[in-house]
């Protein structure tokens, strides 16, 4: 073969930003494919749950307009995954009207493919009735139960889609909800490169220069892909690879380095190496793609809990201080008492203290209090937002003139930064649907569209 | 024996989200010199882990070495899943305190 593929990563999540020198750089190395990851569950379950992106929309158009100019100037593909954060349909119509927009704007003219990945709920029973679904970490199987709940669920597809569309010529590609490492892995897999190295490289350049020391998110990335080894080296000459940086960048938010789960099957980085090539870039060698027995799809979805109102306010008298747990108890008790004509189970009342346990919650190994102040965040969230500022706005004038064993300062118990004093949060999403299902064929979840622009 | 500060040790000590299910410590020490002799100490283990963080230890999922970033991994159940009901870090990007107080005995 003696060939190479060669990818430039622009930025960790499209709309992150990145420098335009490094831009200009990676181009400059004449790549032959643009890709970036554009989501995450990280940011938590409300942008999947809400159909809304946690990128900004100029932001997300900066990065864009940089790419697909570049790209199809260039005539060198262009991939988006996990469009607009979460991948699913409002996502992805998302991130089209912004590509529609450019290249409207730009006069670029191309072979646009978009990719969806959610799926709905019918079709997720049939899997069910078939015995395809397995279930993840769960004890029990609540499958259908939270299936009736979910609001979206999308499928993290594997390369095949991206594949697909490859071979049909698309210029730019706009994929829903897909494994990460997949919109750089997928052309080195097309053309006959080793799925292991592919997919290893992908997993790196999906977080851009992060994986370089200094590392950053928002910072190019350039891979090279050969026949039994990639190198990594990142675009800002402030930047380099060492062997510890991208080893180490292969440990983040996985929970185990060695065994990377995925549609289709395990990356096995058991044998991998990585090799000092100079100064700034590293060589890999190593890493397997085991193909599983089953080719699985994993769910993503997230349910409506209810609706939130907060209350932010701080103390700074040491009396009320030392008796802080006390005075939740009573507030709670006084809440409960007063709307006793209200289910419990229909709102949750939950007192954040920071300067206590704000940041650990349950975890935290120092249960003393020993700040000399405290933040208190009440925060309710219940079936209606009329019913969550209820309990916000009783549970928070109570606990401003609960009267408590040795009180002196009989003004008020909370400082408060803003006005007004309770903010309305609107909806609350939970992770739901912790599952994979089983397929016969890659690409019979997803369904793939061609628009020429 | 004396004791050596993990924080003196390790270069990088973290925490974060490994999906929204679980939760993820990463140890990435200064040299392969002292990797290896926090390695072979055999001072952190998944009983270490459930003791710090107070939970049961079938909650710890793994505590792996890993050798080519010189690191030593840990995973355990998240206390909820992500952003659900009473979450205090949804990114799971400052569970790491628990940590840094961990001691490895030591000779020259």
């Amino acid at each position: 073969m003696g060939k190479e593929i060669r990818v430039l990563s622009p930025t960790a999540i499209l709309g992150y930003g990145f420098p335009i020198e490094s831009f200009k750089k990676g181009l400059a190395k004449n790549p032959d494919l643009i890709a970036v990851d554009a989501g995450s569950t990280d940011p938590g379950p409300y942008y999947l749950g809400a159909g809304k992106s946690f990128t900004d929309r100029t932001a997300v158009k900066r990065d864009l307009k940089l790419m697909l100019k570049a790209g199809v100037e260039r005539k060198i593909p262009v991939i988006v995954g996990t469009a607009g954060g979460s991948g699913a349909n409002e996502h992805l119509n998302w991130c089209l009207d912004i590509v529609r927009e450019i290249a409207k704007e730009e006069d670029l003219h191309f072979k646009l493919a978009y990719i969806n990945s959610e799926i709905d709920k019918e079709t997720l029973r049939s899997y069910y009735d078939k015995d395809r679904v397995l279930p993840l970490e769960h004890d029990e199987d609540n499958y259908l139960a939270e299936l009736d709940e979910a609001v979206r669920v999308v499928g993290q597809m594997g390369v095949e889609p991206i594949i697909e569309a490859l071979k049909n010529d698309a210029d730019v590609i706009i994929a829903g909800r897909v494994y990460d490492p997949t919109v750089f892995a997928a052309m080195g897999i097309m053309k006959g490169f080793d799925p292991g190295l592919a997919f290893h490289m992908g997993k790196i350049l999906e977080c851009a220069a992060i994986a370089s020391d200094p590392g950053s998110g928002s910072d190019c990335m350039f891979g090279t892909l050969g026949e039994n080894y990639f190198i990594l080296e990142p675009l800002n000459e402030k930047r380099r690879c060492t062997t510890v940086s991208v080893a180490a960048h292969t440990l983040y938010e996985k929970s185990n380095p060695l065994k990377l789960h995925g549609p289709g099957g395990v990356l096995d980085l058991t044998g991998c190496n990585f090799e000092q090539l100079d100064e700034r870039r590293v060589k890999v060698t190593g890493s397997r793609f085991i193909p599983g027995e089953q080719y699985t799809i994993k769910l993503e979805a997230a349910r409506l809990i209810g609706y939130r109102t907060l209350s932010i306010a701080g103390t700074r008298d040491p009396i009320m201080i030392s008796q802080i747990d006390d005075i939740i108890k009573a507030v709670r008790k006084t809440v409960e008492e007063n709307f006793d004509d209200i289910d419990p189970s229909d709102y949750s009342l939950i007192f954040k203290i920071y300067g206590k346990n704000g940041v650990m919650g349950d975890l935290e190994p120092l249960k003393g209090v020993i700040s000399h102040e405290l933040g208190i965040i009440i925060d309710v969230v219940a079936k209606t937002q009329e019913l969550a500022n209820t309990i916000c706005s009783f549970a928070r004038s109570t606990m401003l003139h609960y009267g408590y064993p040795g009180r002196v300062a009989t003004a008020g118990n909370l400082a408060f930064p803003y006005s007004p004093s309770d903010l309305k949060a609107g909806e609350v999403y939970e992770f739901c649907l912790n599952y994979l299902l089983i397929v016969d064929d890659p690409l019979e979840l997803c369904s793939i569209h061609y628009e020429d622009m | 024996m004396t004791k050596r500060k993990i924080t003196e040790l390790a270069a990088v000590i973290r925490s974060k989200n490994a999906g929204p299910y679980q939760l993820t410590f990463d140890f990435i020490f200064k040299s392969d010199e002292i990797y290896q002799k926090v390695k072979e100490s055999n001072v952190i283990t998944p009983e270490l882990i459930a003791r710090l963080y107070n939970i049961p230890i079938k909650n710890v999922i793994s505590v792996i070495n890993y050798d080519p970033a010189r690191a030593i991994k840990a995973t355990i159940v998240r206390p909820r899943p992500s952003g659900a009901l009473g979450e205090t870090d949804v990114y799971g990007a400052q569970q790491h305190a628990p940590l840094l107080d961990i001691e490895i005995p030591w000779e020259e």
